[in-house]
C-alpha cells in the first residue's frame, strides 16, 4: 500500500549529486576528481530512474541509458586524460597543469 | 598708340614674381651680385612699365580701368575673378610702390654686399613687391586680400631674415600674430560684406552699399569696423602697433620698403579704397581719426624716449600714419593719400640715410654710441636733414609740408577742433624728435670706436637712391599730385579757404617752434636733460615713453599671461584624466578579473558551482 | 520495498562519503562500487531492474574495472595516501563542503516547493518496455549514443597514446624536457 514518495528519491540524488561535487571541489588528486564526477553522473541517473518510475514510464530508463553511455564515454576520454597528466607532470595533481592561466 | 593695358597691368606684378621665381629656383648657385642684379632689374622694370602705364593713363580720359584675367572660382554667385583695376589711387600706390621700391632694391644691393642668403633676401623682397602690387591693383575683396595676406607673409619673413638670433625670430612672430589679429577681422568684414552686398568686387561694393544701407545702418557701422580692424593690425595703429617698433629687426631696406614706405600703409589704402562704406559710417569714420589722433601722439611721445635710431623712425612712422588716419577720419581721402606718397619718399630716405650710417658705423645703430658724423657721412647726413626737415614739415621747402598742412586744413575745415589740436601738438612733437634724432646721430662727440671709424658708402648704387629720394622729399615731391579726384570722395575743406593761410602759419610756426627748441634743449641744454631723464619723474617719464607707455607689458599681462595660464592648466589635461578615468577603471576589472584565471580547475569548478547555487537560489526565492 | 530504498540509498550515500573522503584510491574506488550497487539496490526497489542490471553491469562492472586498471596501470606508491591526507586539511575542504550543503539545501528547497505528490509503488518496467521505447521512437537516441562511444573512444585511443619521446612534442606541449 505505501511507497516511496517521489521527493525521497530526488532527495537522495540530490545528495549524491551534492557529495559528487564536493568531492570534484576538493579534491586535487585527479583520480578522485573523475570518481567524484561519475558519482555525479550516477545522481543524475538516479533522478532519471526515479521520475520514470513515479510516472510508470520507460523513457526514465532509456535516459538512463544514455547517462551510463555519456558516463562510459567520459571515463575513458578522463582516464586518458590522467594518463597524460601522470606521463607529463610525474604527479595526478590536477592544479599542476595550470599553465593556461591569465 | 601705345601697348593695351591687358598686357602692361599684369606686367607689373609679373616681372617681381619672374624674379622671384628665378631667385628661389636658382637655390643658391647665382653669384651674388647676379642675385642682386635680378632682383633689382625686375623691380626696374616694373617701373618702367608702370612709368609706361601712367603716361597712357594720363594721356586717356582718366576713366578706371579693368583686366580681368579670368575667373578665379565659380560657386553659384560667389564668382571673384583674378581682375585687375586701374584708377588714380592704385596708380597712385602703384607709382610709390615700384618707384619708391625699385630705388629701396638698389640702395640694398649696396647695403646687403657681403650678406649671407642675399638671393633669399630678393626673392622675400621681389615677392612682397609682387603681393603689394596685387594688394593695390585687385578689383575684388579677394585679391585685396591675397596680396594682404602675401605681404604679411613676406613681411614675417624679412623680419626673420637674420635668423640666427632669436630674438629676431620673435619679432618676427610677434608681427605675423599681431597683424593675424587684424587679418582676422579683415576677412570676417569681407565675410560680412558678401553676405550683405553678395559681391566683393570692389566697385560694385561701391556701388551697391548706398542702395542696400542707409547712412548709420548698423550693419555697415559694423562692416567698416571690421576693415578698419583689418588696417588697424596693418597699419600699426592703436592699438595693434606693438609690432612695429620690434619689427625694425630685419634689414635697413626691409623697414624701409616694408615698415615705412608701402606695407604699413596698405591699411590707409585699404580705408581710402572703401571710402563708400566708411562715408556710410560716420561713427566708425570718426572712430578711424580720433585712433589716428591718439597713435600720432602716443607715437610721438614715444619716439622722443627711444636710443636706436631705427625704433625712432619706426614710431614716427606709426605717427605718420596716425596723420593719415587722422585724414581719413576727417573726410579727407585725398589728403591721407597724397600724405602717404609724401611719406614713403621722406620716410624711405630717412630709412636709407639710416641704413648708410648703420652700415658705415659697422652695424651700430644706438644714438647714445653715434654722435659727430656729419664729418664724415656728408651724403647720408645730407640725407637726415632734408628728410628729417620734410618729416618735420618745415615750411614751404619740404614735401611734407604740404600734405601736413592739407591734413591739419582739412581737420579744420571739418571742425574737428580735437584733431586739429592733436594734430598741432604731433607736429611739435615730430620737430622735437627729429631734431633730436639728427643732432643724436651727427653732432656732439663721438662715442664709441665703431662711429669713430665710420667710413662713407660710395657708389651709384648707394648715392643714386639717396638722392632722388631727397629731390623727391622736398617742394619738387609735392608737385607730384595724384590724379585722385575721379576716385575719392570730395573734401570738406574742398573750395573753402577762409583761415587757411592762418592755419599754415600757425602749422609752420609750431613744427618751427619744436625745431627751436629742440636746438635749445638739445645742444645746449644736454647735461640738464639728461639730469632729468637720469632721477625721479624725469625717469619714470622716460622709461614709460621708452617702453611706447607699456603697451607691451600691459598685453602681456592682459592676454600673454592668463593664456599661458590657461596653457599651464590644460597641458595637464583635465578632461583627458576624466576620460582615462573609465580607462582606468576597466583596467582595474582587467587586473580583478586576470587573478581568477588561476588555470586551477577546481577553482573554476567551484564558482561554477556559487553561480548556480546563486542562480538557483534566485530563482527559488524569486518563485 | 521501503525499506529496501531507504537502506540501500543510506548505504549509497555513507559509501559515496567514504569515496571523497578516503585518501587511498584503491579504497576509494571500492568505496564507489559498493555505492553503485547500493544505487543498482535502489533501482531494483523502485521497480526498475533494467537499469539496476545495467548499473552493475556496465557501471561496476566495466567502468569500475577500467578505473582498476588504470590504478593498476599507474602503480602508485605508498605516498600517494600520505600526499592525500596532506592535501585533506579542514581549510580545503571546508568552504566547498559549506558551498555544496547549500546547494543541496537549495535542491530540497526546491523539492518541496512542489507539489507532484508522486508516490512510487515500485510496480516493474520491464526490460521489454524500456526495448520497446529505445528501439521505437527513441532509436535516434541510440544511435546518438552510439556515435558519442564511438567519438570517445577515438579520443581516448588519441590522448591516452603515450608520446614519443621527441623534443619536438616537448616544444609543442611546453612539458618538461624529461618528459
Amino acid at each position: 500500500m505505501s511507497g516511496v514518495p517521489m521527493e525521497h528519491g530526488l532527495v537522495l540524488a540530490a545528495i549524491l549529486f551534492a557529495l559528487g561535487l564536493a568531492g570534484l571541489m576538493f579534491r586535487r588528486n585527479m583520480i578522485f576528481v573523475l570518481m567524484s564526477l561519475e558519482v555525479m553522473l550516477n545522481a543524475a541517473g538516479l533522478a532519471f530512474i526515479v521520475g520514470g518510475t513515479a510516472w510508470q514510464q520507460p523513457e526514465g530508463q532509456a535516459m538512463f541509458l544514455l547517462v551510463i553511455t555519456l558516463a562510459a564515454a567520459e571515463a575513458s576520454v578522463g582516464l586518458a586524460l590522467l594518463i597524460q597528466l601522470n606521463h607529463r607532470f610525474k604527479t595526478l595533481d590536477l592544479d599542476a597543469a595550470s599553465r593556461m592561466r591569465g | 598708340m601705345g601697348l593695351p593695358m591687358t598686357l602692361l597691368l599684369p606686367l607689373t606684378f609679373l616681372l617681381p614674381l619672374a624674379g622671384t621665381l628665378i631667385l628661389s629656383i636658382s637655390r643658391g648657385t647665382l653669384s651674388e651680385r647676379a642675385s642682386a642684379f635680378v632682383g633689382v632689374a625686375s623691380i626696374g622694370l616694373s617701373a618702367l612699365v608702370t612709368g609706361l602705364i601712367f603716361l597712357q593713363f594720363l594721356a586717356g580720359d582718366g576713366a578706371p580701368q579693368t583686366v580681368t584675367l579670368w575667373t578665379w572660382i565659380a560657386v553659384g554667385d560667389f564668382q571673384p575673378t583674378i581682375g585687375l583695376a586701374l584708377d588714380g589711387l592704385s596708380l597712385t600706390m602703384l607709382g610709390v610702390i615700384t618707384g619708391v621700391g625699385f630705388l629701396i632694391h638698389l640702395f640694398a644691393a649696396w647695403y646687403m654686399r657681403g650678406e649671407e642668403g642675399i638671393t633669399r633676401f630678393y626673392a622675400f623682397m621681389n615677392l612682397f613687391v609682387f603681393s603689394m602690387i596685387l594688394l593695390v591693383l585687385g578689383d575684388n575683396l579677394l585679391m585685396l586680400f591675397l596680396g594682404w595676406e602675401g605681404v604679411g607673409m613676406c613681411s614675417y619673413l624679412l623680419i626673420g631674415y637674420y635668423y640666427q638670433h632669436s630674438t629676431n625670430g620673435w619679432a618676427a612672430f610677434k608681427a605675423f600674430i599681431v597683424t593675424r589679429i587684424g587679418d582676422v577681422f579683415l576677412a570676417i568684414g569681407m565675410f560680412l560684406i558678401f553676405l550683405e552686398l553678395g559681391t566683393l568686387n570692389i566697385a560694385e561694393i561701391l556701388q551697391r552699399a548706398p542702395e542696400v544701407w542707409a547712412r548709420g545702418d548698423t550693419m555697415v557701422e559694423l562692416a567698416a569696423l571690421l576693415i578698419l580692424g583689418g588696417a588697424m593690425g596693418k597699419s600699426a595703429q592703436l592699438p595693434l602697433h606693438t609690432w612695429l617698433a620690434d619689427a625694425m629687426a630685419g634689414p635697413t631696406p626691409v623697414s624701409a620698403l616694408i615698415h615705412a614706405a608701402t606695407m604699413v600703409t596698405a591699411g590707409v589704402y585699404l580705408i581710402a579704397r572703401m571710402n563708400g562704406i566708411f562715408t556710410l559710417a560716420p561713427d566708425v569714420l570718426y572712430l578711424v581719426g580720433v585712433i589716428g589722433a591718439l597713435t600720432l601722439l602716443m607715437a610721438g611721445f614715444a619716439a622722443l624716449a627711444q636710443t636706436d635710431i631705427k625704433r625712432v623712425l619706426a614710431y614716427s612712422t606709426m605717427s605718420q600714419i596716425g596723420y593719415m588716419f587722422l585724414a581719413l577720419g576727417v573726410g579727407a581721402f585725398d589728403a591721407a593719400i597724397f600724405h602717404l606718397m609724401t611719406h614713403a619718399f621722406f620716410k624711405a630716405l630717412l630709412f636709407l640715410s639710416a641704413g648708410a650710417v648703420i652700415v658705415s658705423c659697422h652695424h651700430e645703430q644706438d644714438m647714445s654710441r653715434l654722435g659727430g658724423l656729419w664729418r664724415r657721412l656728408p651724403l647720408a647726413y645730407a640725407g637726415f636733414v632734408i628728410g628729417g626737415a620734410a618729416l618735420a614739415a618745415l615750411p614751404l621747402i619740404t614735401a611734407g609740408f604740404y600734405s601736413k598742412d592739407e591734413i591739419l586744413w582739412q581737420a579744420l575745415a571739418s571742425g574737428n577742433g580735437g584733431l586739429l589740436l592733436a594734430g598741432l601738438i604731433g607736429a611739435f612733437l615730430t620737430s622735437l624728435y627729429t631734431l633730436r634724432l639728427i643732432i643724436g646721430t651727427f653732432h656732439g662727440e663721438t662715442k664709441s670706436d665703431n662711429a669713430r671709424h665710420a667710413e662713407a658708402g660710395r657708389g651709384l648704387v648707394h648715392g643714386l637712391p639717396l638722392v632722388v629720394l631727397a629731390v623727391l622729399s622736398t617742394f619738387l615731391g609735392a608737385w607730384l599730385q595724384p590724379p585722385l579726384a575721379d576716385v575719392l570722395p570730395a573734401s570738406p575743406g574742398e573750395g573753402v579757404h577762409a583761415w587757411h593761410t592762418a592755419l599754415e602759419i600757425i602749422a609752420s610756426a609750431t613744427a618751427l617752434a619744436g625745431i627751436a627748441l629742440g636746438a635749445w634743449l638739445f645742444l645746449r641744454r644736454r647735461e640738464w636733460l639728461a639730469r632729468l631723464a637720469g632721477q625721479g619723474w624725469g625717469a619714470r617719464l622716460w622709461t614709460l615713453w621708452n617702453h611706447a607707455w607699456g603697451f607691451d607689458a600691459f598685453f602681456d599681462r592682459l592676454l600673454v599671461r592668463p593664456y599661458r595660464g590657461l596653457v599651464r592648466l590644460l597641458s595637464g589635461d583635465p578632461l583627458d584624466g576624466l576620460i582615462g578615468l573609465s580607462t582606468r577603471l576597466a583596467w582595474l576589472f582587467n587586473a580583478g578579473l586576470t587573478r581568477t584565471q588561476t588555470g586551477k580547475m577546481r577553482i573554476y569548478a567551484t564558482s561554477m558551482v556559487f553561480g548556480a547555487t546563486l542562480v538557483l537560489l534566485v530563482l527559488v526565492l524569486g518563485a | 520495498m521501503e525499506i529496501a530504498f531507504y537502506l540501500s540509498g543510506l548505504v549509497a550515500v555513507l559509501a559515496t562519503l567514504g569515496v571523497i573522503t578516503n585518501a587511498n584510491p584503491v579504497h576509494a574506488l571500492l568505496y564507489l562500487i559498493v555505492s553503485l550497487i547500493a544505487v543498482a539496490m535502489v533501482f531494483f526497489s523502485l521497480g526498475a531492474p533494467f537499469a539496476g542490471a545495467l548499473e552493475i553491469i556496465v557501471y561496476a562492472g566495466a567502468i569500475m574495472v577500467l578505473f582498476v586498471f588504470v590504478v593498476m596501470m599507474l602503480n602508485l606508491g605508498e605516498g600517494v595516501a600520505a600526499q592525500e591526507r596532506a592535501w585533506l586539511k579542514p581549510r580545503t575542504w571546508l568552504g566547498p563542503a559549506v558551498l555544496a550543503a547549500a546547494l543541496l539545501l537549495v535542491l530540497i528547497a526546491t523539492l518541496w516547493r512542489g507539489d507532484i505528490g508522486l508516490v512510487i509503488q515500485g510496480e516493474t518496467l520491464t526490460a521489454k518496455m524500456v526495448g520497446i521505447t529505445l528501439f521505437g521512437p527513441w532509436l535516434i537516441v541510440v544511435e546518438l549514443a552510439a556515435m558519442l562511444l564511438l567519438a570517445a573512444l577515438v579520443t581516448a585511443s588519441h590522448v591516452g597514446r603515450m608520446a614519443p619521446d621527441k623534443p619536438a612534442t616537448n616544444r609543442e606541449t611546453g612539458a618538461r624536457g624529461d618528459a
